[in-house]
């Protein structure tokens, strides 16, 4: 009597724990509308890939991923709800969102909440709050732009920037990180040029920018409105050389700008070009899926997927709270976890680190002019 | 000096294509008492007809911008007046203006589901020839968008004046009740008064869809914009629109070179408090007297 007792008993609590693991939920906010509409779909559909080839190899942990999915429609307050909702749901681990904008209100409520959130956005301020469960897919501007003003400085001779930035979370990091290096590197901003979200029209930030007597105009703007800005400085022979980071040139903005995006020059993260074997092949399957081609975000995208799958692993279960804890200090090799395509290495900020790329777009494609090492 | 030139230019091109969104708030104002608060999504929309017309079908360029101006004209044209403003104008005014929004929102919504909710590349129609003019680049884009919408407005004011079915729908905007007594087919001018609205919101799409890029929500800065130019230049005028759209865009670029790109923005909203404090009527438009 009692061994059978005891034999249901354990039945009924394996039957239990195959239950709870069976429902392994990951949490995608990503801004699938309004102005950041092009970046998140591209890191959505990286994420996807990632989980669907994550659950096509035995999922994590011998499990299948569950993405529960919503659009933040690029609304700070939207997304904070929509990250609520998805803890509720209970997932363990959330992906996004991408607008630093929307970061830096939703993640206060993954903290409180103990859920680490792997987010695709690059305003310093994000990693800079203190907050435990925040781990960046790339990296923030205070890490890419010092980058790419030291390649400015050495390599190209800039002493004269014109700066134009978003008036955004997004813009204002990237602008606060410039003007700390042109202090560094003793750039002289000859022109200091705010733009609104979404912005349509820039001929008189071009015109600004053209008339100022720099040497060359830093661009900080998200894809959509780099792709006007491109646009209008070609229109207007801007005649200077316009650098930016990923969002200048990623492959949604080269697609938006067409024959004005060439010559356009900036550092990037992650590169569909880089001459990586595991990233050329991430690409190709990607085109295959979506029938178009990834920019950074959807790297990032599935990048944030394979973290959370190796790093899961490595704790043996999906603690949310051990899973925090573990990322801190992590490093990922390509070796041991093939999709994160880099070797990649999180402080305890949740910040961080590895190679990147100085490109230059030239007839409509990124071609990269130098290999930065990491920081 | 150059530098000024090219302010000036930018702004007139940006501000023609407002004016052909804001000549729409006129004309169906005066035909109907509609306040169109969808006229930004009528701008929006016809670019995405454009896109249809290239990537589904196959289409060239003109091919597919006459398939967009046939389609804004039975959608944005014949059925709007016959399936919105015709069941809703009994109503009033006000049940009027939120059917627009509703349908603002039904537009913006079904681009963004059936076609995509991220920015559309859009061929352009002129050639990208940029010309140095006193120091100045002038671009042949903004000459062209100038010169079309120029043409557009100046075509409509003189069938307005000039021809015989103009001026019936001119006394159709007076007063219908005696154009109809005097043998004027009303409900065929307002039908007139929705096609050509279509038919502008198709042309301004196309001019400004290159320079924005094509996207289901353009239309919220273009209405946005093209209401305060319809106000600022007076509501029941169509030289009104026209001025008022040309004012706020080169207010909008002067403010951001020489006062604060951070504030351009508020330099419109300021000019129409301005104006409604002023100067009520706008700044060619002319007082109404309404009965209540």
């Amino acid at each position: 009597m009692h061994r059978r007792l005891i034999g249901t008993a354990a039945l009924a609590l394996a039957l239990t724990a195959t239950q709870a693991l069976a429902e392994l939920k990951v949490g995608a906010i990503v801004e699938l509308s309004g102005p950041g509409a092009a970046a998140g779909t591209n890191f959505r559909d990286g994420v996807k890939m990632g989980f669907e080839e994550i659950n096509a190899a035995g999922g994590v942990l011998g499990e299948p991923i569950t993405i529960v999915e919503y659009d933040s429609q690029t609304d700070p307050q939207v997304s904070r709800a929509l990250v609520q909702k998805a803890i509720d749901e209970g997932v363990f681990a959330i992906a996004g969102t991408v607008f630093s904008s929307s970061t830096v209100v939703n993640m206060l409520v993954a903290k409180q909440a103990g859920i680490p959130q792997f987010t695709g956005s690059e305003a310093p301020s994000i990693t800079g709050m203190g907050n435990p469960y925040i781990f960046r897919t790339a990296f923030g501007s205070q890490k890419g732009v010092p980058k790419l003003a030291a390649y400015l400085a050495d390599e190209m001779g800039v002493k004269k920037v014109a700066i134009v930035w978003a008036n955004t979370e997004f813009g204002k990091g990237g602008h606060s990180a410039f003007m700390a290096q042109a202090e560094k590197h003793g750039f002289e901003i000859v022109a200091d040029i705010p733009t609104e979200q979404a912005q349509a029209d820039f001929s008189a930030d071009v015109l600004k920018a053209k008339n100022s007597g720099a040497d060359a105009v830093f661009v900080y703007l998200t894809e959509e409105e780099s792709a006007r800005f491109l646009r209008e400085a070609q229109k207007q022979s801007i005649g200077l050389p316009l650098v930016g980071e990923t969002t200048l040139i990623g492959n949604k903005v080269i697609e938006l700008a067409g024959d004005a995006a060439n010559g356009a020059m900036g550092h990037v993260g992650l590169t569909p070009e880089a001459n990586v074997p595991a990233m050329t092949d991430m690409v190709a399957r990607f085109k295959a899926k979506y029938n178009y081609t990834p920019d950074h975000n959807a790297i990032k995208g599935f990048t944030a997927a394979w973290t959370i799958k190796c790093v899961t692993e490595l704790v043996g279960k999906p603690d949310s709270e051990a899973i925090a804890q573990k990322m801190h200090g992590l490093t990922l090799t390509a070796a041991a976890c093939p999709g994160v395509l880099l070797d990649v290495t999180w402080d305890d900020t949740g910040e961080m680190s590895r190679e990147s790329f100085f490109v230059e777009v030239r007839d409509g494609k990124q071609t990269i002019k130098a290999i930065l090492p990491p920081n | 000096m150059a530098e000024f030139i090219q302010i000036i230019l930018s702004g007139l091109a940006a501000g023609s294509i407002y004016a052909l969104a804001a000549v729409g708030f006129t004309l169906l104002w005066q035909a109907s008492q509609t306040i169109n608060f969808a006229q930004g999504e009528f701008v929006m929309l016809p670019a995405f007809f454009v896109l249809v017309g290239m990537t589904v079908l196959g289409l060239g360029l003109w091919p597919s911008v006459a398939l967009a101006l046939v389609l804004s004209l039975l959608v944005l044209g014949v059925m709007f007046k016959k399936l919105v403003v015709e069941p809703m104008l009994p109503h009033g005014t006000l049940p009027l203006v939120i059917a627009t929004i509703a349908l603002g929102l039904l537009l913006k919504e079904s681009v963004k589901e059936f076609y995509g909710a991220t920015a559309q590349p859009f061929p352009p129609i002129f050639p990208q020839e940029v010309y140095q003019v006193a120091g100045a680049s002038i671009a042949a884009q903004d000459i062209g968008n100038l010169a079309v919408s120029m043409l557009a407005i100046g075509g409509l004011q003189l069938f307005l004046t000039r021809t015989r079915t103009g001026r019936c729908m001119q006394a159709t905007a007076q007063n219908p009740a005696v154009a109809e007594i005097l043998g004027v087919n009303v409900k065929r001018m307002v039908m007139y008064t929705f096609l050509i609205n279509a038919a502008l919101a198709t042309v301004a799409s196309v001019l400004i869809s290159p320079i924005y890029l094509a996207k289901f929500s353009n239309g919220e800065t273009l209405g946005l914009v093209a209401f305060i130019a319809a106000i600022v230049g007076g509501f029941n005028q169509i030289r009104g629109a026209l001025v008022g759209g040309l004012l706020i865009g080169v207010i909008d670029n002067i403010s951001a070179v020489y006062i604060s790109a951070q504030y351009r923005s508020a330099m419109p909203l300021l000019l129409l408090i301005a104006i409604i404090l002023f100067r009520p009527q706008g700044l060619l438009g002319t007082s109404e007297g309404r009965s209540v």
